[in-house]
């Protein structure tokens, strides 16, 4: 009996080699404890999901074995080896590799030029070009077409994508890291990306994606471990769980999904936003709108649909009085609010959720209050024209983050500290505690966990149930599908397609976002 | 007689835009890097000083090219030491070390003032110097001009065809990602800015040893500030750094010849800096910036853990 158990476990070890194993690493950052005793293990041939919410300790635990952070504690054990990473450079002489949620890619330089960036071993004279034959040789062996002579900032986001994963296997990683790699792929590309981790992880590499998208682990995933708050709460092999079962773990309570919610809808025939014809330029002075028109009635949420860069930034950003309208007329509750200023456009009761949240939704290093009071501090209660009340300001966003749950250890605390979704929520707070008439809404859930998401949805249609406006842009097509009344589809600077919401297919909206006409 | 005017305006263009050029290759190095150094001025002037002195110690010139090569590369590294390892503001540690470098030079010089110095021979190249018209110009020079010709497709060679030119490119770019790969961005940006700091030193010893053999307060005149200039208007390559630095040493050559027709002194005297003004508008507008192609991290120390 003993002999037979010992011959199995030999037989495991062949198989299911453990290739990473993190041992008890606690990592903090100024105060904030972003991985507590956190232990992992990552097996070769397996693909391996980090399942957890914004802020859960996901990206910290991956760069801590990329080598980019160094734990507070803890141990780490590569191919059995005990290693200590001081620098990406020894992680990458252990075969590690890591496909980053930011890409780290040099845009002017061309795609041989990345790939051969660090790289040891490339020849000093023209490095570049001697690389390329072996280049084009593992492109088309994993599927990755790629062009070794175009700049990096010419491609897609997809093809960028494609230029970090050759970037790892160039440097012969067989641990590959990727960071949130579907958060900015079209559902086709997204295909292919999974396509190829499957082929990699059939030749005995490993692969460890970090997401909080339960249907990616469903469908991808060999095994997920589930951080929350620092820890790990969860681990299995995903075909012994669900989707319901790991949403509970990565929130610590019941999640309701977005098609459990039902889609309350109700169309007043009151215009709120009235686009009429305009043409906007972007920042390279090319035109990014044509002729762009449509409404947005009272009640109503407006899904604009499109792969990033077709105008929906431009758009926006003219509603908002942010970016000069060339030609045509926007009107905002019938007043003609053309090329007015922000703090104009905004007074008549237009609230803006930006895209860019820590760019443009906030000041990074002012506090919570002071971020809260953002828009209104220049008129009372806030201030008397001069000195502000800050007593009336602290009561006012302890209020808000209790009603909107904001985390934060205090309300002195700079902006910058807090995760992506708290973020969110101040802005949310300061842009919809007003009762805005029309909610400009630029990807509110980009990069955000389900928790967050819940909340930001059910925040927009409690707007819409009161009577507000809303234009939802988002390359998340489900997020559109589930929360518009109507959607339209942006390609190049064009409407190309326009649809109720209920009688739209999602496919169909893909292909359109393609540019391919319905 | 009009033909040798034209060759003398010609031939004091190179020998006036040769320490433009030295600066600015220097600068492009370090800019590429994303070191924003304005402490050339400084580190010039330093190195002026140091090699009319050194000189004058030794009686060889070359002694003092070496000297001001040294303490150009030991300024930069104050520069590099304050706006890499500790990660100050590059703007004002770079202005710190423009006066400082303007200061000490003043103080150390102060006894050399009126003294002569055996400059930097000319070494006419022996064959091509014959050539009519174009062998006067460019080939009766002294070593000096010949080095910074010789630097212009070298470094541009380095820059854009080999490992290290990537390295040095995509630091400036994306330090981070630069980092990620393994490239050492701290090593890297202080070899750069080591380099600009060495020339900058050199293109000083050539204004003291060769340009006006002699020292003066401030001799340098704002041309640190040229290069900064320049600089842009090169576009950070090398190439094109020859051909600025060639254009406004020929504005400096100019000025002895228009004086006759009548031009005021002050005025030719000016021309220098306002191109220097005219370049630097041209390129503050952020749509110009975006088309020349500025290093992207330029300016912005890198730090690791940065939250």
């Amino acid at each position: 009996m003993r002999r037979r158990n010992e011959f199995k476990e030999m037989n495991e070890n062949i198989y299911s080699e453990v290739t990473v194993e993190m041992k008890g690493i606690t990592k903090t950052f100024t105060g904030v404890v972003a991985n507590y005793k956190v232990d992992f293990k990552a097996e070769a041939g397996k693909i391996h999901a980090v399942l957890g919410e914004n802020g859960a300790g996901k990206t910290t635990l991956m760069n801590i074995l990329y080598g980019i952070y160094q734990p507070d504690e803890g141990e780490i054990f590569v191919k059995g080896r005990r290693v200590k990473l001081k620098s990406p450079r020894d992680a990458i002489n252990l075969g590690i590799g890591m496909v980053h949620q930011h890409f780290m890619l040099i845009p002017p330089h061309s795609v041989a030029e990345n790939i051969v960036l660090g790289l040891k071993g490339s020849s000093f004279f023209y490095p570049a070009e001697k690389i390329k034959k072996k280049l084009l040789e593992i492109s088309s062996k994993y599927g990755l077409e790629i062009n070794p002579d175009a700049k990096v900032w010419q491609l897609s986001v997809g093809e960028q994508q494609r230029v970090e994963i050759l970037k790892t296997l160039f440097r012969g990683s067989d641990i590959l890291i990727l960071d949130e790699p579907t958060s900015v792929l079209t559902p086709p590309e997204t295909k292919n990306l999974f396509k190829t981790l499957k082929k990699m992880a059939d030749e005995g590499k490993t692969i460890i994606f970090i997401t909080h998208k339960l249907e990616e682990v469903m469908n991808v995933s060999d095994e997920v471990t589930v951080l929350r708050e620092g820890k790990v709460v969860f681990t299995s092999e995903t075909s012994k769980t669900n989707k319901k079962e790991l949403a509970k773990e990565m929130v610590g309570r019941e999640i309701l999904f977005n098609s459990e919610l039902g889609n309350g809808k109700f169309v007043k025939d009151r215009v709120s936003l009235e686009v009429e014809k305009i043409s906007v330029l972007n920042d390279k002075g090319l035109l990014a709108l044509k002729n762009v028109s449509f409404t947005v009635s009272e009640g109503e949420i407006l899904g604009v649909a499109g792969v990033a860069g077709n105008g929906q930034k431009e758009l926006v950003e003219a509603i908002t009085g942010l970016r000069k309208v060339l030609k045509g007329k926007i009107k905002i509750l019938g007043k003609d609010l053309t090329n007015k200023s922000p703090r104009e456009i905004h007074g008549i009761g237009v609230s803006h959720i930006p895209e860019e949240r820590v760019k443009t939704g906030i000041v990074p290093n002012l506090s919570v209050m002071e971020n809260v009071v953002l828009r209104d501090y220049y008129h009372p209660p806030f201030s008397n024209g001069f000195f502000l009340n800050w007593k009336f300001i602290r009561a006012y966003t302890q209020n808000l983050v209790d009603q909107y749950r904001i985390l934060t250890p205090n309300l002195n605390t700079p902006v910058k500290l807090l995760s992506g979704g708290n973020i969110q929520r101040i802005i949310l707070a300061r842009e919809i505690s007003r009762h805005p008439k029309l909610i400009i809404a630029s990807h509110p859930t980009y990069g955000l966990d389900i928790a967050a998401t819940e909340h930001i949805h059910k925040l927009l249609r409690e707007q819409k149930g009161k009577g507000a406006a809303v234009l939802l842009v988002s390359e998340d097509l489900d997020e559109i599908m589930s929360l518009s009344d109507r959607v339209i589809v942006l390609f190049r600077g064009e409407i190309i397609g326009e649809f109720k919401a209920s009688e739209a297919k999602i496919e169909e909206i893909g292909l359109m976002m393609a540019g391919v006409k319905g | 007689m009009e033909v040798e005017l034209i060759i003398s305006v010609l031939k004091l263009t190179m020998e006036a835009g040769t320490p433009l050029l030295l600066g600015t290759l220097g600068e492009i190095y370090a800019e590429r890097s994303g070191v924003l150094n304005l402490g050339v001025e400084g580190m010039m002037i330093m190195g002026a000083v140091t090699a009319f002195a050194s000189t004058i110690y030794t009686g060889n010139p070359w002694v003092g090219v070496a000297a001001a090569a040294a303490v150009g590369g030991l300024m930069s590294l104050i520069h590099s030491f304050i706006s890499i390892t500790l990660k100050g503001n590059q703007i004002v540690s770079g202005l710190a070390l423009t006066m400082f470098g303007l200061g000490l030079s003043g103080l150390i010089g102060k006894n050399y003032i009126g003294l002569t110095v055996r400059r930097i021979n000319e070494f006419s190249i022996p064959a091509l110097s014959k050539i009519p018209f174009l062998g006067p110009i460019i080939f009766q020079h002294d070593l000096l001009v010949y080095l910074s010709l010789a630097l212009v497709p070298i470094m541009w060679f380095i820059l854009f065809k080999t490992r290290i030119g990537i390295n040095i490119r995509s630091v400036g770019e994306n330090p981070a990602a630069a980092d990620t790969l393994g490239v050492n961005v701290v090593l890297t940006r202080y070899l750069c800015v080591f380099t600009g700091g060495v020339l900058a030193g050199v293109a000083g010893a050539y204004l003291s040893l060769v340009y006006t053999p002699e020292w003066i307060e401030g001799m340098t005149a704002g041309k640190g500030w040229i290069v900064i200039a320049l600089t842009i208007f090169s576009t950070w390559n090398p190439l094109n750094a020859l051909v600025g630095a060639y254009l406004f040493g020929g504005i400096d050559a100019i000025q002895f010849n228009l004086q006759p027709l009548g031009i005021p002194v002050n005025v030719l005297k000016m021309l220098p800096y306002l191109m220097t003004i005219i370049v630097l508008l041209m390129v503050t507008r952020k749509t110009i910036r975006k088309k020349i192609g500025a290093p992207a991290a330029l300016g912005i120390p890198y730090s690791r853990e940065e939250k």
